[in-house]
């Protein structure tokens, strides 16, 4: 290793191989992500935009997933709302069970329970919100309660070889029925209007400028964060795994690993990100339902990612913030039309622009900042962040 | 040596006994009652017309097909009743015809997914790039005369060196049993020659199973040729004894 000859074997040039967690180019795009969010959104938006902001934000933790398990492993899956929403739900029950002590609700026929339960002639907390007392259990709980039905979904489909289609199928089923779950069971969920009127976590005021403003930042960094640890994944082996079994399932399963085991784990990992971030949404906006479970948030997330770029996870978080700026901008003008120009900019996306924003940018802007001498390091062609990039 | 016809030997260890193996589709036997044997360190060729169900036997050895009947032995362990990737744990490699690489990675990357370390989803989050691997690739590339085009995207290799690159993430994998599925169609002359070093050299320390058509590669590299015709051995034994076989010369020359 000491010298760098090129002279017979046991002279790989370890640097040549080398395979950093970022490029210097990487780190670049990971301050300049970092310095919008943390720094030029808070001290140029209101505190209404910001919220609103800090909103789109939890819904780029499912886009982040949806780049590894969709762009990067080929799983499409149509139910990430179900994570998310199950995500939510979980912060929701242990913010509803703060705000429904005895004091608050005793005007209630049976004090000490949520509101939606004495209104539907429930008497007794059920076992399962009993645990949500706790806030260490609800914390755990958030992660862990998405991550098991994920993995039930995806031990059930991916064991059986069910991909493709047909997965994306189910999931949107799935996430169908929890809807209509939610909804049925009112006295346990609170039905159709969800979980509402969250007012303090562990005392502290949640609904207050300066409580919105904090947790904005808690969402900024945790999303960062969780950035970090999907690029982990990525530049880790089974990164590269998951993108070989994407293109040649066979040729991994008969290079001796159980592919079923990957695809369930990359499932999971997405499934807990985007819980992280439904439990975000609960807390900035004070409320969760059933609305954000199904088929239609959990297909808008997809659109996000594609929109931003499937292999990008940069690419993901920018996408989701224009697709919602968009949204927000011209269903205030058209509100009925926006569905119809979502659908369109998806179709756009799929026939014209595969790779979304990171594939214009890697195509037509880097190429000219690539120019600037020192800007980018000598390796930084290797960047992987996007598709496959030409020999060097 | 091994050029022999198979004859009736005292009991000795195969590498791979195949007994009585059947598969139907719907009741159409693409593998019908089908018996046949590997030597250790032997290269055996299987030809056949189309339809004779030669991938078949490929993918029923490596799990890719489940048999209806019969036994696959290797080492002492019966296949028939084992995973994809157990199968390839015990030691059994197999090529696909059209080189099955992965595209979108640098040939270095495809020769590292192979390396049979850090196999499980957790081994494979751990797993790191350490020098015993830069050696083991390096060692690899060379072999299948890859060693310059380490960090090329293995999507611009040619149809050969795609052929090479997939031998060599096999290779990687150390097999005791390899198995190619057309290892020289689309290659040049000069590519097929150095192939077929390249498989008299790997066959040290393992036995290898090819299907070819090429009858001069055939030639050049069979210990023992099986020819198989609907499913069934018509004729089993050097390439010299097969070509006069007057059952393979009516069945080659009926089609």
């Amino acid at each position: 290793m000491g010298s760098s000859s090129h002279a017979s074997t046991g002279t790989l040039d370890k640097s040549r191989f080398a395979n950093p967690f970022f490029t210097r180019e990487g780190w670049l795009y990971f301050a300049i992500l970092a310095v919008l969010i943390l720094v030029v959104f808070p001290l140029t938006l209101d505190a209404f935009r910001l919220n609103n902001v800090g909103k789109y934000l939890t819904y780029a933790f499912v886009a982040l997933g949806l780049v590894l398990c969709w762009g990067h492993s080929g799983i499409l899956s149509l139910g990430q709302g179900i994570f998310f929403g199950l995500g939510g739900y979980c912060m929701a029950m242990f913010l509803k069970l703060e705000a429904s002590s005895p004091e608050n609700t005793a005007i209630q026929s049976t004090p000490g329970i949520p509101d939606f339960m004495d209104w539907n002639q429930i008497t007794e907390l059920p076992w399962f919100w009993a645990p949500f007392h706790s806030f260490g259990f609800t914390l755990i709980a958030i992660v862990a309660v998405p991550m098991i039905l994920a993995f039930v979904i995806g031990f059930a489909m991916f064991t059986r070889r069910v991909g493709g289609v047909y997965f994306a199928i189910i999931t949107q089923a799935i996430a169908a029925i929890l809807t209509i779950l939610i909804i049925g069971q009112q006295g346990y969920t609170g039905g159709v209007n969800g979980i509402t009127d969250l007012r303090t976590l562990l005392g502290w005021n949640i609904r207050t400028s300066e409580a919105q403003f904090i947790l904005y930042f808690v969402c900024a960094g945790l999303l960062l964060a969780s950035l970090l640890l999907c690029r982990a994944v990525h530049v880790s082996k089974l990164g590269r795994l998951v993108i070989a079994i994407r293109d040649k399932e066979d040729r991994v399963r008969f290079s001796g690993y159980d592919v079923a085991a990957f695809k369930i784990f990359v499932f999971c990992f997405a499934a807990g990100i985007a819980a992280i971030g439904g439990a975000l949404f609960t807390l900035q906006v004070g409320f969760m339902s059933p609305t954000f479970v199904g088929i239609v948030p959990s297909i808008e997330m997809v659109i996000f990612a594609a929109v931003g770029g499937r292999l990008s996870f940069f690419g993901a978080i920018y996408g989701t913030l224009l697709v919602n700026y968009a949204k927000s901008t011209f269903s205030e003008t058209f509100p009925e039309l926006w569905l119809f120009a979502m659908g369109g900019l998806f179709i756009a996306v799929v026939m014209a622009f595969p790779d979304g924003l990171a594939g214009l940018y890697h195509r037509h802007v880097r190429p000219h900042l690539a120019k600037i001498p020192g800007l980018f390091d000598r390796q930084s062609g290797r960047g992987r962040d996007v598709v496959a990039q030409p020999a060097e | 040596m091994n050029a022999l016809p198979a004859t009736e030997h005292a009991p000795k260890e195969f590498v791979l006994e195949v007994e009585a193996l059947t598969v139907s589709f719907d009741g159409f036997k693409a593998v019908d009652d089908l018996s046949f044997y590997v030597d250790e360190n032997e290269i055996r060729v299987i030809i056949g017309p189309n339809g004779a169900g030669k991938t078949t036997v490929l993918d029923l050895i490596c799990g890719r097909t489940k048999a209806s009947h019969g036994s696959i032995r290797f080492r002492d362990r019966e296949l028939t009743r084992m995973k994809e990737h157990e199968i390839v744990h015990a030691g059994v490699g197999r090529k696909f015809q059209n080189p099955t690489i992965y595209e979108e990675l640098t040939v270095f990357e495809n020769l590292e997914l192979s390396i049979p370390r850090g196999r499980t989803v957790f081994g494979a989050l751990g797993f790191r790039r350490d020098q015993a691997v830069l050696d083991r690739i390096e060692e690899i590339a060379e072999f299948v005369f890859l060693k310059d085009h380490l960090k090329t995207p293995s999507a611009i290799l040619s149809h050969g060196q795609k052929q090479w690159l997939e031998i060599g993430m096999l290779l990687i994998q150390d097999p005791s049993l390899m198995m190619l599925d057309e290892p020289v169609a689309g290659m040049s002359v000069g590519e097929r020659v150095k192939t077929a070093e390249l498989l008299n050299n790997i066959i040290k320390d393992r036995s290898v199973i090819v299907i070819e058509h090429d009858m001069k590669f055939v030639e050049d590299i069979a210990h023992r040729v099986t020819v198989l015709h609907q499913g069934k051995v018509l004729s089993e034994g050097s390439m010299e004894h097969v070509k006069n076989d007057p059952k393979v010369v009516e069945v080659y020359l009926g089609h």
